[in-house]
């Protein structure tokens, strides 16, 4: 059954991945220069939206608190993150996007899977030392929440109920895309019209 | 044919929420270290390994750890999170179809690269594959990517998610302005 939840699933992310153009490079690259946040308005109203949603859910009793799958907080977040970041900016895809942009016929999302595996057979290789130079150090108590989500496995960074948080956060992030204007970077000038 | 951003974000929020009610949050680069533990055991069958109580471990030790999650994924493949991605695949295919696929011009590179770094071939696919080099090293260090650790992670307020986030737009943003001046 779980299968047919994954086929499901993953089939729906991978259409509207394509559809909000988050496939297409130019839209990653221009929302990361800042000269288009069609995307990041698009990604911060998803994130809103899904946390409101399964927040409520879990207060209703209609979502199963134990379906969280929170990861832990080390120092290997961040640097990784920023590694991630470098790459991102560089490429124009993220392993998702770029799995599903290989997937709508893009050569260079070819390239970025190949060179995805290796860099993930060097991480396999590299991990016990990346573990000793300290990396999987613990942030905050490692797999914690902002506020303590009731009923569920992990620890909250702080005693504020986590499911009200989560609901307020989720509201905050629907007003900030909203009030994201459409671009940050580049003169009024070189704005009159988006390449697309 | 894009969505307009409040359509296109109400939907894949929508997606979001429906992989936590239903089974458990997105994540996609764990699948990449799947899939090389996959060809890895193929071409050498010593990788992978079941112990005598039925549970599976590896020579590797990234494939080993968690009482070795990764190890057993790569020995049954026919896994949620493994035909996840396949499906998205899929999925990214329809849409893809449906609007006339990428048009030609643009498979190699988008427009910006070309008004930024010229038309040649080798060069996208050089800085794709570098580019996907350190993306992936970076996911796997930090333990998951823009779905994982982002989307998902922001999601459920974890702090996890908050500190990759910083992290990846922190390093993102700089860079992209450094490299794309022009736009295309």
């Amino acid at each position: 059954m779980t299968i047919i939840y994954a086929l499901i699933i993953g089939g729906v992310f991978g259409f509207v991945l394509d559809r909000i153009g988050a496939t297409n490079p130019q839209y990653i690259i221009k929302m990361l220069n800042l000269t288009n946040l069609h995307l990041a308005k698009a990604i911060l109203l998803a994130i809103g939206v899904a946390s409101i949603l399964m927040f409520l859910g879990q207060m209703l009793g209609l979502v199963d608190v134990a379906h969280m799958s929170v990861k832990a907080a080390e120092i290997g977040v961040f640097v990784g993150g920023i590694l991630l970041g470098i790459g991102w900016a560089i490429a124009g895809f993220c392993p998702g996007t770029g799995v599903a942009a290989a997937a709508t016929g893009r050569k260079d999302a070819l390239f970025f899977i190949a060179g995805g595996l290796l860099g993930a057979a060097a991480y396999m290789a590299t991990y016990p030392a990346a573990k000793a130079m300290g990396l999987m150090a613990k942030i905050g108590g490692g797999k914690v929440t902002l506020g303590t989500v009731p009923g569920a496995k992990y620890d909250g960074l702080t005693a504020i109920p986590g499911d009200v948080l989560g609901i307020v956060l989720g509201i905050v992030f629907v007003i900030v895309a909203f009030a994201l204007p459409d671009r940050l970077s580049g003169s009024a000038a070189g704005a009159t019209q988006p390449a697309e | 044919m894009i969505l307009n951003w409040k359509t296109g974000g109400l939907a894949l929020g929508l997606v979001f929420f429906l992989a936590v009610l239903i089974v458990k949050p997105i994540g996609v680069s764990t699948q990449f270290v799947i899939l090389d533990g996959i060809v890895w055991n193929a071409v050498d069958s010593s990788v992978v390994t079941q112990t005598e109580d039925g549970k599976y471990t590896s020579s590797n030790a990234y494939l080993a750890k968690s009482n070795g999650k990764y190890a057993k994924h790569v020995a049954n493949p026919l896994n949620y999170s493994f035909v996840f991605v396949l499906a998205m695949m899929v999925g990214a295919a329809i849409s893809a179809a449906g609007r006339g696929w990428v048009p030609k011009e643009e498979r190699v590179m988008p427009p910006i690269w070309r008004a930024n770094f010229g038309d040649s071939h080798a060069k996208r696919y050089a800085a794709a594959f570098i580019g996907g080099f350190i993306v992936l090293y970076g996911a796997r260090l930090a333990g998951g990517c823009t779905s994982g650790h982002m989307m998902s992670g922001l999601m459920q307020t974890s702090l996890s998610g908050y500190i990759f986030t910083i992290g990846a737009f922190g390093a993102a943003i700089p860079v992209a302005l450094m490299m794309y001046k022009k736009e295309g």
